[in-house]
């Protein structure tokens, strides 16, 4: 185990893999002597050279354009989006073109991509740098999504994204960067795609969320603790594929649910979930389940409204209580 | 110069195109055939006069027009044929139809009916044979829309700056659906966007299979001594409207006859072999025969194919290792 920040994590496992596989490499804006905004790929040009670690043009469907060209000739590209939120300018090549390339030619193409970025809120990013929108990758299908909420979990999930011979959308989230854990420093450490992490186990609620708000559902976890109410924590960690049985299993346990996350609350992909596991559980629930996320408006750039759009704490721990004395 | 051999191939190929082509036309008329279905006819020396130049590991990004890319980047006639039907024996298993046939076996990454969405695609698959070392090149194929479309100026930009070995093949059709290229476009030569990017453009007539085959040789010998891209532009006329059921409203009767009558590029070809004694008539006629025969046998194979079986509808989203 090493302690390390989830930039760091990211860092380790592009490294490891570019070294055991010289198919794999990465390509993306400003990847190269800054090594990314957020520096998940610093130096790494030193030692693979700037042929595997590739600075583009600003040129976002191009970019996913040529990985899709690559991985269909091949290559195993690593693009990476500055932003998620650059990937509508992207739109065509994602999702008209990478997540059907393999369907649509019968299954004879093989498209080993990762197409990484970082998304949400909190570094005053406004409107256009700072949503999540992992949702809209789970609707369309033909992509996996990935959305790694701690450093190891940034390094596992990475790596399995990385030997995966599909297309993986890599949700990083920009204010976990700097977030510190121990990560193993076994190269062949992977976690599954499909298989939720329990955060913390409980017996009266089920909160499921992701990527910034587990912080934020474990901290109201703690407070609704004050109040003799045990909250269960439950991480996807990917939402394609999507761990319902984990969930399911929670909310015969608790009788209520709350699905909580960043992404925008209308039609986020919490209420997919709700549906979900409402069908599959529908007898042992106490309580309506109730949904959490940004309100329907784009994010501004003060930090007091940016954090009246998305949910608080506050409206959690609420949530929490409101499903058990309904 | 154009040798025997690759004269005969590249006849062959543009008739098989064309029988393809005109008997997809009947099959949609008599409705044994479905969907948006756009045809190549009277462009066939674009594809054949490149196609000719490549083997199975160099690769090609196709557009909604495709069945000639397609064809002649290796496809056999009677499982394109029956993609097009939406057949199980189809090339994409009946997922496809026309608009997104490939033989990935053969190096096409794909047909594709997003306007521009291949130039990308093709930018890609120029830069994995630049990092793999491969002596091959990559070809886009796609129409004068497309060229006004963002991906034109991103791709082009993006292996101009990495030399790769990616030739653009602008198919001026002379339309955009409907739309006229003076209307669309801000130049008459598409190929003079070549300066943009610093990289050679050149137009050639689209119905000369000398002149496609000569300046794609001289793109081609560039991007394999890793000087990086062209761009060749092949004014050409689309003998049938942009789709199946196009009212052709934009253009009249005679002009689409002029082309028929005095551009067709198959007729001037055969005449070119013969009288540079390239092939004799009987030769010529042999292989036309052929290929019709060919394409009998085509449609038998697509009519009596199976229909895909739903139960496996959902197969193949994703690889499954």
């Amino acid at each position: 185990m090493a302690n390390m920040t989830y930039a760091q994590a990211v860092r380790k496992v592009i490294q490891e893999e570019m070294r055991r596989d010289d198919k794999v490499f990465v390509m993306g804006e400003d990847v190269e002597k800054l090594g990314g905004v957020f520096g998940t790929t610093r130096d790494l040009y030193k030692e693979f050279g700037t042929e595997r670690i590739r600075n583009t043009p600003i040129s976002e469907s191009a970019i996913v354009g040529a990985a899709v060209g690559a991985a269909s000739a091949g290559m195993r590209p690593i693009a990476e989006l500055m932003y998620w939120d650059f990937a509508f300018v992207a739109a065509d090549q994602i999702f008209n073109q990478m997540c059907k390339t393999r369907y649509v030619f019968g299954g004879n193409a093989k498209l080993p991509i990762v197409l990484r970025s970082q998304q949400g809120t909190g570094r005053g990013n406004a409107a256009t740098h700072s949503q999540s929108l992992e949702t809209i990758f789970m609707h369309i299908p033909g992509v996996k999504v990935a959305c790694p909420s701690t450093p190891a979990e940034a390094a596992g999930l990475l790596r399995t994204a990385i030997r995966d011979d599909n297309p993986v959308c890599f949700f990083e989230h920009k204010a976990l960067y700097i977030t510190k854990g121990e990560v193993p420093d076994d190269p062949e450490f992977m976690i599954p795609f499909g298989k939720a992490d329990i955060k913390r186990e409980g017996s009266d609620v089920t909160i499921v969320t992701n990527l910034l708000y587990v912080s934020r559902a474990l901290e109201a976890a703690e407070e609704l603790a004050k109040e003799g109410i045990s909250a269960e924590v439950i991480d996807p960690r990917t939402l394609v594929p999507f761990d319902y049985d984990t969930v399911t299993e929670s909310v015969k346990k608790t009788g209520r649910l709350v699905v909580v996350h960043e992404a925008h609350q209308n039609c986020g992909w919490g209420a997919q979930v709700i549906a979900e596991v409402s069908k599959r559980a529908f007898r042992y629930l106490d309580a309506a389940p109730i949904h959490l996320g940004a309100k329907p408006c784009p994010l501004p750039f003060n930090p007091g409204l940016e954090a009246a759009v998305i949910p608080s704490v506050k409206e959690i721990v609420d949530a929490c209580k409101a499903a058990m004395y309904h | 110069m154009i040798d025997k051999k690759t004269g005969l191939w590249i006849y062959n190929k543009m008739n098989e195109i064309r029988d393809f082509e005109e008997t997809a036309w009947t099959l949609f008329t008599e409705n044994k055939l479905r969907g948006s279905v756009h045809l190549y006819t009277g462009e066939e020396a674009v594809a054949a006069s490149v196609c000719a130049q490549l083997s199975d590991e160099d690769l090609i990004a196709s557009t909604h027009r495709g069945h000639g890319h397609c064809i002649a980047k290796g496809a056999e006639l009677d499982r394109a044929l029956a993609e097009l039907m939406g057949k199980a024996t189809g090339y994409c298993k009946g997922r496809s139809g026309s608009m997104h046939i490939a033989d990935f076996t053969k190096g096409n990454l794909g047909a594709n009916a997003i306007v521009g969405g291949g130039i990308p695609i093709a930018t890609g698959g120029a830069l994995a044979l630049k990092m793999q070392n491969k002596p091959n090149v990559a070809v886009a194929f796609f129409g004068d829309g497309a060229s006004n479309q963002g991906t034109f100026h991103e791709s082009i930009n993006m292996a101009a700056v990495w030399k790769l070995p990616c030739i653009y093949v602008v198919e001026n059709n002379q339309f955009g659906m409907t739309v006229p290229v003076w209307q669309s476009t801000s130049v008459e030569d598409i190929s003079v966007r070549g300066a943009a990017y610093g990289i050679p453009g050149e137009t050639v007539d689209g119905n000369d299979v000398v002149a496609v085959y000569e300046a794609f040789a001289r793109a081609k010998e560039r991007a394999l001594k890793g000087e990086g891209p062209s761009i060749i532009e092949c004014k050409t006329y689309r003998w049938r409207g942009h789709w199946t059921g196009d009212p052709e409203v934009y253009r009249t009767r005679e002009e689409v006859e002029d082309w028929k009558q005095n551009k067709d590029p198959i007729k001037r070809f055969r005449e070119y072999l013969i009288k540079h004694k390239l092939a004799t008539k009987k030769e010529l006629d042999e292989i036309n025969e052929a290929a019709a025969e060919k394409m009998a046998k085509a449609v038998e194979f697509a009519m009596n194919s199976p229909e895909p079986d739903p139960a496996h509808v959902l197969d193949d989203v994703f690889y499954e290792g």
